[in-house]
């Protein structure tokens, strides 16, 4: 027991489970600390848990397969240019090969300067983009002056630093401005931080990539630009199954972001059709 | 992670001089994100460090290095030379390798010391260190050190040595099968840091 003490396994684990209520209770308040504490989640109390929990995810007692698949795959991009910081994004969440959902906002508004996009495990997202947002407004209420996209990524990243290798998935980029005039940063799960001109992010990324890199230039006009990054998207959710649903576009300026469109890839594909002459099979 | 070998960082002692020379691609799996990415970080007024590895752990391991011997600075009133500040990152990496947390991350750090002159240091991820004329890490690496061998010589000047990168560079471009296009240069001398054109294939030419 003293070796025991001495690691203070006891502090971690509950060794002790003799007043099963009394130990009920220091569980829970243990394991919910991220109630009071948003960036103090509960972790598991072994190592390797990306490892160690996958057994749990494939397959339940008796060998019979789980079908519990985490909501995934995404296409994002986002890129710099004269005009200011343009992003879109698709709206389809999946957890393996079912669709959940066809109308999810993977652009999160953390204020009227600020914007993140979603890519990756759709929980993790949504709950840091979440934290990131109360962050940035404590930042603004403390120091009197909005937060710059520098520092909000740091913050980010950071913060998913901590649970490096502990299953988080994500891959986010946030745009924004500020005093230095229009940013836009990268930053995943890894603990990646790195600012950039031009990123896509998610499952269909390669798609949107081959599109957006042969139409960029920093010299573009806003409408071209928004039709670039809409289009971008639109041959990724054509060639990605995980990708889909309704296409959105914004746009980043001095005086904030404006959200330019949010149109159904089917719609887009018919009116592209249209526009090339093909008839659609 | 894989792809620790898949960046380069190439480091020349000379007698006047050290020159780092880091890889500037950020890749993700078959991506190339990025190629105007800064790895190679200054620690103080006459110490620099190239840092290649895991993503995250590079930033996240290079600032800490860095934050800590200003600390120190500020402390004593006085800065840690190159062989201290070499030890003090060895055993930060050393002490991380065995906790839940390792930094997996290669390093070069090379400084300027008042008595000793110009030194290089090679660390790797499993917390060795060794004084060293010339380095290097990656799989570029290997088809830079007998080039190194081959040309490095301790009067070098600092052109000559930018020359000897520039080789390198252009071998690893003819014989890497990843692109590592661009390759930013710093050297530190009696009189500071100072950051020499980036390498690429234009400059080649």
């Amino acid at each position: 027991m003293a070796l025991l003490d001495l690691c203070r396994l006891d502090e971690k684990i509950n060794l002790k489970p003799v007043d099963a209520l009394a130990s009920f209770q220091n569980d829970v308040v243990g394991y919910s600390q991220n109630f009071l504490h948003s960036t103090q989640l509960a972790t598991p109390p072994f190592a390797n848990p990306v490892e160690t929990l996958a057994q749990f995810n494939q397959k339940d007692e008796t060998g019979k397969a789980i079908k519990i698949q985490f909501d995934h795959g995404t296409t994002t991009l986002g890129f710099r240019y004269k005009g200011g910081v343009l992003l879109a994004v698709d709206s389809r969440a999946t957890g393996g090969q079912f669709i959940g959902s066809q109308s999810m906002k993977k652009i999160v508004e953390i204020n009227d300067y600020l914007l993140g996009t979603l890519a990756g495990g759709a929980a993790d997202c949504v709950y840091w983009d979440r934290v990131l947002a109360k962050q940035c407004r404590l930042y603004e209420l403390r120091n009197r002056e909005r937060i710059s996209v520098a520092a909000a990524s740091k913050l980010m990243a950071n913060m998913v630093y901590n649970y490096k290798g502990m299953g988080l998935s994500m891959g986010m980029m946030l745009a924004g401005v500020d005093k230095r005039g229009a940013q836009l940063y990268y930053v995943d799960s890894e603990g990646t931080r790195t600012p950039g001109k031009v990123f896509s992010v998610g499952s269909g990324s390669v798609y949107a990539f081959g599109v957006l890199d042969s139409g960029y230039s920093w010299d573009l006009s806003d409408k071209d630009a928004q039709e670039l990054g809409r289009r971008a998207i639109y041959h990724a959710t054509h060639r990605d199954a995980y990708s889909g649903g309704i296409i959105r576009v914004y746009h980043i300026s001095e005086k904030g972001w404006v959200n330019i469109s949010n149109e159904d890839c089917s719609d887009l594909h018919y009116k592209y059709a249209a526009e090339k002459g093909t008839p659609v099979a | 992670m894989s792809n620790i070998n898949l960046q380069c960082l190439l480091g020349i002692q000379c007698d006047d001089f050290v020159m780092i020379a880091a890889d500037q691609s950020n890749s993700h799996s078959i991506m190339v994100m990025k190629d105007d990415e800064e790895k190679i970080y200054k620690i103080s007024d006459k110490l620099v460090m190239g840092v290649i590895g895991d993503s995250g752990d590079t930033t996240q391991f290079a600032e800490y290095i860095a934050k800590n011997l200003q600390l120190y600075k500020m402390r004593n009133g006085y800065e840690l030379g190159p062989t201290a500040a070499a030890n003090f990152t060895r055993r930060n990496l050393a002490e991380y390798l065995r906790s839940s947390t390792p930094y997996f991350v290669n390093v070069l750090m090379g400084g300027y010391d008042k008595e000793n002159g110009p030194e290089l240091y090679f660390m790797d991820y499993l917390a060795s260190s060794v004084k060293v004329p010339f380095a290097c890490h990656g799989f570029g690496g290997y088809l830079s050190l007998s080039i190194l061998d081959r040309y490095h010589k301790k009067d070098a000047t600092e052109e000559e040595a930018y020359e000897m990168l520039k080789m390198c560079v252009k071998e690893v471009h003819r014989r890497l099968f990843v692109s590592l296009p661009n390759f930013q240069v710093t050297v530190v001398n009696r009189d500071g840091i100072k950051v020499l054109p980036v390498i690429n294939s234009a400059s080649l030419k």
